[in-house]
């Protein structure tokens, strides 16, 4: 989607940052779409985007029911204590921490972040209709403030899918072996001896 | 393998066994789904090609369109904005079909009804663009979509196609006059559009092109159209991407197959519409 998108945006280059008549920042700079060999591939990079947004669409249906049936929300919906959570997690991450924090499955930080992303899925979902059927979806156009604006949320949630990515992969190089077979395998080996599964109060209903 | 039968494990020996055992098995899946994933995307991109574009891709590309195919009843309308918030310069993208000397004078559209066969003489009409001015003027100001992503709110006058078909007998199978509400199965599928010079070409579906927003419009801001606008006259349809709007129209003609379409033949979506 995100490969697609990017053939797509080649051909009107207006997502930059800019500062009266300087350009502060191009998303897409002209070197990137060199490389990536992306010019004049526009056809291509909608009709891969409007047959895969079947694809996308669905299994994000089937992941939130999922979610909604087995009670898994549970796990990633952030709870009161989550946001501080997170907070320490960070530290933790970044070296300034020692202490660990414990979290049952997912902790404060991922919660957070896997909601935002659901979320995120599905903005990008309706925006992306708007830009798409305008005309036919004109109640939800003027919603999200008419098509143009429209266009900047789905371009400004692809940058953050895109960052969203990159740390997400970083992650779990960091995190090791153990949780990568995890994401494959949907289980992980704990040691009897040091359990980093304590009882969250919050987790008692 | 004998001499392991008779080998007792410790309990963790067995346990390892059975995370590596595990482990193997679900990532065996995760690879093999993982290649027949890369296999599909292999597949699309090397299939062979319906008009530049990937044929799994064209077929679902006309599936969508069919989709969100619009009705004669009710249509819905692209929004309609105040005119002085549209563009003083009105952007021009492209001007193929437009290089060759036209009649300035006396211009004229070529209207041709339909017939199963070759269209008689008569089923054959040379309008004058004056006297196509003289059906009731219909102005629209919306917002004019380019496929490549910019758009720009943009005032237009000119008579709607669809009082130009009822006045001229057009876009039905018969030859009767066009009823869109009550009698749909009367008209033809599709209406194609051509330049004088042939050069630029569209198709569109009846019912986009019978659209209450649809016009053949001569004027822009107010003032007659400039010639890289498409001067004299040229087709303004709101529900479509800006590929669609053809320039100075030569030609009008109807099918029941989608006539050929210049951006279509070249990868893009035959329906295009917004």
């Amino acid at each position: 989607m995100i490969w697609s998108g990017t053939l797509i945006y080649w051909a009107n280059s207006v997502y930059k940052i800019t500062m009266g008549a300087d350009v502060l920042f191009r998303f897409y700079p002209p070197s990137v779409y060199k490389t990536l060999n992306i010019p004049h591939r526009l056809a291509e990079g909608m009709s891969y985007h409007f047959v895969f947004m079947w694809l996308f669409c669905i299994n994000g249906l089937l992941y939130v029911a999922y979610l909604l049936f087995s009670g898994e929300w549970r796990l990633i919906l952030p709870a009161k204590r989550s946001f501080r959570e997170a907070f320490l997690v960070v530290l933790y991450d970044l070296r300034i921490r020692k202490q660990k924090p414990s979290h049952v499955k997912y902790n404060g930080a991922q919660r957070i972040a896997y909601t935002a992303v659901i979320l995120m899925g599905f903005l990008a979902l309706v925006s992306g209709l708007v830009i798409y059927k305008p005309v036919e979806f004109t109640g939800l156009t003027t919603i999200l403030g008419g098509y143009e604006n429209a266009r900047l949320i789905h371009f400004i949630l692809t940058i953050l899918f895109m960052l969203f990515f990159l740390v997400h992969v970083i992650q779990v190089i960091f995190a090791g072996w153990n949780n990568f077979r995890a994401m494959v395998t949907g289980w992980e080996v704990v040691k009897a001896d040091e359990p980093i599964e304590p009882k969250n109060e919050h987790e008692e209903k | 393998m004998s001499t392991k039968k008779n080998k007792t494990y410790t309990e963790e020996e067995l346990f390892d066994r059975k995370v590596r055992r595990r482990t193997i098995r679900s990532f065996l899946i995760f690879f093999l789904l993982f290649f027949l994933a890369f296999q599909a995307w292999k597949w699309i991109d090397n299939a062979p090609k319906d008009k530049k574009a990937s044929k799994p891709l064209r077929t679902v590309m006309d599936l969508n369109a069919r989709i969100f195919a619009r009705g004669y009843k009710n249509p819905s309308l692209a929004k309609e904005f105040s005119k002085s918030t549209a563009a003083r310069k009105v952007r021009v993208n492209g001007n193929i079909g437009l290089k060759s000397t036209y009649d300035t004078t006396d211009y004229k559209v070529k209207l041709v009804r339909y017939s199963p066969y070759t269209p008689k003489l008569s089923d054959t009409l040379y309008i004058p663009v004056s006297e196509l001015m003289l059906l009731p003027k219909t102005e629209v100001v919306f917002s004019f979509k380019c496929i490549e992503g910019w758009s720009q709110v943009s005032w237009w006058g000119g008579v709607r196609f669809l009082d130009v078909a009822k006045k001229y007998h057009l876009a039905t199978i018969d030859g009767s006059e066009p009823d869109p509400e009550n009698h749909p199965e009367k008209l033809c599928k599709f209406a194609g559009l051509k330049t004088p010079d042939g050069q630029y070409y569209v198709g569109i579906d009846m019912p986009s092109m019978l659209h209450p927003q649809t016009i053949l419009s001569f004027e822009v801001n107010g003032n007659p159209l400039p010639e890289n606008q498409g001067a004299p006259i040229r087709l303004i349809i709101p529900v479509k991407y800006g590929i669609k709007h053809l320039k100075r129209i030569g030609t009008i003609f109807f099918s029941q197959t989608p006539p050929p379409d210049y951006w279509a033949d070249r990868g893009y979506d035959y329906f295009s519409g917004l």
